[in-house]
């Protein structure tokens, strides 16, 4: 179809989506009187139930830990993913230019700028740490704190040492990361197999609400998934850095 | 006024849509498809807001105090890191169209069609 | 009951092993623990069927059970059907994997991994009872496909596919999170029969209606029903073989899965009154995808496209059997997806045989080339007797239940689309079997010049041809097909798969046991059985298929005798039905979105 076809069907069809989805949103709750029972529920009871006191992580990692499960399992696949897509191909020849690529450092890139990027890395980690770790007592969890302890390693990139980064961060380690994460989540699914009887169902003791360990499986699940998310970010910012930076010549 | 939110979540699922049928290049694409996902977000978060409440996060606020519905906010949180890996997924695939087709515009891309 | 959960947590578990080992193991290790992983769910999953098939359970995650019919927790509904979708798709990957290790020299430990992932998200879609979690593994499904169909990454054929399979589907997804929180607004629930219990007795207002259109074009555009169905020809093209028969044997039938749960749990409440008007819509669907396909899939002469359509064509008559709206139809509908399964699954590996050892999925170019293939041709033509659906073969049994279905739900004229589709979807198998494996008909096409060379792109998944096939590469599919041949003839193999469809469509009974956790009483299904008029029926498609076929391959002389006009005009209007899959993601998203508007636009005024 050429582009004014292609576009004066659209507009057709958009004008006719827009009014059914529009129709359709009609019959919502008011903006901010909704009620559902779901949440209410929770609300009520997830503190003393999960002795978290950040709820949407004990949803997440307790209640409806399943999704959990596949939202991690789709991290972790779409990676592999990035890996798969992105992989040396048979013929080309991987051939790092270390004057270049080590020194790789943009235009402008200053002294300051790289003893602030190396500095940083330092309070990344410890903050992203930090979240995971917390994420049952206040805003965060495994998957917040996850990309940020991953951005540890990229400061190194950023303040224009790949070759640094690719050191500090190897792919065998980082995917190594993401697997043992991903394969940690479903453990801790099946310690509540084995202990409980049901999948993913709490096995460890509760602690005080508001104190850390408070909240039983959820601290294990949190740091599992915080590594997994870790690694898989590094695999593919690894990957698609490859792509830019290091040299890829066919072998003819 | 209180139907603004729900207004903007369809007109951002229309305006993605938009932005894949008419672009020229994959990664405009890529992203529109981004905008679409993130009328979800707005759709979901605007279902789940109470007027006057807090963040289900009840560490230094009492138990009894109003707060907005965690569940539509963990199913934003899945969404997002959906969107994320996907998203990411297809820019890996832009990156080797780019490299075998030349182009990125998806009138270029010729190899399967009928 | 406690296992209910391992069939997704052993592959999920076994998938990142799979990549940490891959790196110092032999090929060997890791074809053999992935294996061995699919023949462990296919064995965990029997258990499931057998243990569900009197009393259907909810299995509640981290045990959190329901109170006051209100739930909080995620639960799988194991039921038969279910747990044999589980089931069926697990011998599937099982088959596809096995048939890898000789097929698939390039893969590392990356492809086994995505595969055993890509059969947990399989397993769980088909159990979950959370329509969120369904949501999820939908996006997992996908993710994980669209990574494989890339496998290639040095062609420009299956970049291109990928991205498009991509984009479509995953606006397929997000209008389905659009329907969830429409739903979840209204009844503030997750679970599926929570929703359906919290509809029951309403009248069935717009917002019900956009929401269930959302979910029914999203998860149709899985099931690749017209005109959302664009993207499953791209994909198929360009996937590896072993990819194509999950795609085509169980990954798109999930999506018209997903549309009949989602209809007999959720809206059959709110809608019954408008029961007609639906089945009116949805067989309208059917029907021009199941003609479309049809005429699509005869047309080609690149063989795996070929059989994408033939997917597609099937899929319309499975869509016409959901929208039936009844027990009879879904009976007749999960008959035949398993009959189908086995035969494309067959077909695509049998495919593969050619390309490994030739090089090329062009029709023309493999002209003749399998002649001294006799095992293999003979394959073929079971694949096309039972795409026909021949008498005696499962895929008539599917066939005569959805005819029966049909005449009983008022559609007289449905069982003649299921006739043109068999004849046009078996006749193409037939045809190219005869073409390939006896060296029948033309050589070049002379008559559509402007046809661009075929699979010229995609030349072959291994470098060079090849002077000899492995024995596995042909045990496989011929294991499968076998099946699809026997398979309906296994004492109280229909009727059990009857029974357990017929049980989905109870609604009352569904959300008795789920919620309740109490035993359910359903109404007693009877047994169908194979009437005059289907060995008829049967009869006319296979002679149709074989008649279209010959004339195919020996006819050319016989054009001459066609007035000339009619050609032209027959040609051109095949000519732009083809360049509407024009490989443009624009195009397709245009086609999704009037898609959506039109089934939304019916939906609206006509299901008041």
């Amino acid at each position: 179809m050429n582009r004014r076809v292609r576009l004066s069907l659209f507009a057709v069809a958009a004008a006719g989506l827009s009014a059914v989805l529009v129709i359709g949103m009609r019959g919502l709750p008011a903006f901010g009187d909704y009620h559902g029972v779901y949440g209410r529920v929770i609300n009520g009871i997830g503190v003393t139930a999960r002795h978290a006191t950040d709820l949407v992580t004990a949803l997440n990692f307790d209640i409806r830990a399943f999704d959990t499960l596949g939202e991690e399992f789709i991290l972790f696949g779409s990676v592999l993913g990035i890996a798969l897509i992105l992989r040396e191909l048979r013929g080309e020849h991987e051939r790092l230019e270390p004057h270049e690529a080590d020194e790789h450092t943009f235009a402008g890139a200053s002294e300051a700028l790289q003893v602030f990027g190396l500095a940083l890395v330092a309070i990344l980690l410890a903050v992203g740490a930090y979240i995971v770790v917390h994420g049952q007592l206040t805003p965060g969890g495994g998957f917040q704190g996850g990309v940020i302890l991953a951005t540890g390693p990229l400061a190194v990139f950023l303040a224009g040492r790949y070759l640094r980064m690719r050191a500090i961060a190897p792919h065998s380690i980082v995917e190594l990361g993401d697997a043992a994460g991903a394969a940690g989540y479903v453990l801790v699914g099946i310690g509540g197999l084995v202990f409980t009887g049901v999948f993913l169902k709490n096995f460890l003791p509760f602690g005080i609400p508001g104190h850390l360990l408070s909240a039983g499986q959820m601290d294990i699940a949190s740091v599992a998934v915080g590594v997994e998310v870790a690694g898989a970010f590094l695999v593919a910012w690894s990957e698609f850095l490859d792509q830019a930076i290091v040299v890829r010549a066919r072998q003819d | 006024m209180s139907f603004l939110p729900f207004a903007v979540a369809a007109w951002l699922f229309v305006v993605g849509l938009y932005g894949i049928v008419s672009t020229r290049n994959l990664v405009c694409a890529i992203l529109s498809l981004t905008v679409v996902q993130s009328a979800t977000y707005v759709l979901l978060l605007g279902v789940g807001y109470r007027t006057g409440g807090q963040a289900p996060i009840f560490a230094d606020i009492p138990q009894v105090s109003t707060a907005v519905d965690p569940t539509v906010q963990v199913m934003v949180l899945t969404d997002i890191v959906i969107e994320a890996t996907v998203t990411g997924l297809l820019l890996a695939l832009a990156v080797q169209a780019h490299k075998r087709f030349g182009s990125l515009d998806p009138n270029e891309l010729r190899a399967v069609r009928d | 009951m406690h296992i209910a959960a391992l069939p997704m947590a052993v592959p999920m578990l076994v998938a990142p092993l799979l990549v940490v080992v891959r790196r110092w193991s032999p090929r060997i290790v890791v074809d053999l623990l992935a294996t061995a992983t699919g023949v462990a769910v296919v064995t965990l999953c029997v258990i499931l069927v057998v243990r569900s098939a009197h009393h259907p359970f909810a299995y509640w995650m981290g045990g959190w059970r329901p109170g006051h019919l209100v739930t909080i927790g995620i639960a799988l509904d194991v039921d038969p059907l279910g747990a044999g979708l589980a089931a069926f798709a697990a011998v599937l990957v099982t088959a596809a994997l096995l048939y890898s290790w000789r097929y698939f020299e390039a893969a590392g430990g990356l492809y086994q991994a995505l595969m055993l992932v890509f059969l947990a998200a399989m397993a769980g879609f088909s159990l979950t009872g959370d329509i969120f979690d369904l949501a999820v593994f939908f996006e997992l499904m996908g993710a994980v496909a669209y990574a494989l169909t890339a496998h290639r990454n040095e062609e420009r054929g299956p970049i291109q596919g990928a991205i498009n399979f991509a984009i479509s589907n995953s606006i397929g997804a997000y209008a389905i999170f659009v329907g969830i929180a429409l739903l979840y607004a209204r009844t503030g629930a997750l679970n599926m029969a929570q929703i359906g219990h919290a509809l029951d007795g309403h009248q069935a207002d717009p917002l019900v209606l956009v929401a269930m259109t959302l979910l029914f074009i999203g998860f149709l555009t899985k099931a690749a029903a017209v005109p959302v169905h664009f993207w499953l020809a791209d994909a198929h093209a360009v996937a590896p073989t072993p990819v194509c028969v999950l795609f085509s044997g169980v990954m798109v039938e999930l999506g018209l899965y997903a549309v009949a749960r989602l209809y007999w749990t959720i809206f059959a409440g709110p809608l019954g009154p408008h029961a007609h008007t639906l089945q009116a819509i949805l067989i309208a669907f059917g029907t021009v995808t199941a003609l479309w396909g049809g005429i699509m899939c005869f047309t080609q002469r690149h063989v795996k496209r070929l059989l994408a359509f033939s997917t597609v064509s099937h899929m319309g008559m499975f869509l016409c059997g959901v929208g039936l709206l009844s027990a009879g139809g879904l009976g007749a509908v999960a008959t035949y997806v398993v009959g189908h399964g086995f035969t494309k699954a067959g077909l695509f590996m049998l495919v593969g045989v050619l390309l490994h050892r030739f090089g090329t999925v062009d029709e023309f170019d493999l002209h003749g080339r399998g002649r001294g293939m006799r095992l293999v041709g003979v394959l073929f033509a079971v694949g096309g007797l039972l795409l026909a659906a021949m008498p005696g073969l499962s895929t008539f049994f599917g066939k005569s239940l959805l005819d029966g279905a049909a005449l009983e739900g008022d559609y007289p004229w449905l069982p003649a689309v299921f006739v043109f589709s068999s004849v046009a979807t078996g006749g193409a198998v037939l045809r190219v079997g005869g073409r390939v494996f006896c060296g029948w008909g033309a050589t070049e096409r002379e008559d559509v010049p402007e046809q661009e060379h075929a699979a010229s792109e995609e030349e072959d998944e291994e470098t060079e041809s090849r002077s000899h096939t492995p024995p596995l590469m042909v045990i496989v599919p011929a294991v499968l097909l076998v099946a699809a041949v026997v398979g309906g003839l296994i004492p109280g193999a229909v009727p059990a798969v009857e029974k357990a469809a017929a049980h989905l469509g109870d609604h009352a009974a569904y959300v008795h046991w789920v919620l309740r956790s109490g035993p359910p009483h359903y109404a007693a299904v009877e047994s169908k059985h194979v009437e005059d008029y289907d060995y008829v029926y049967a009869a006319g498609a296979v002679l149709g298929a074989v008649a279209i076929a010959a004339l195919t391959l020996f006819g050319p002389p016989l054009r001459r005798r066609v007035p000339e006009p009619l050609i032209a005009a027959a040609l051109r209007a095949l000519g732009g039905l083809r360049r509407l899959h024009s490989g443009h993601i624009g195009d397709y998203i245009a086609w999704w979105t009037a898609g959506a508007a039109v089934f939304g636009g019916a939906s609206l005024v006509l299901l008041r």
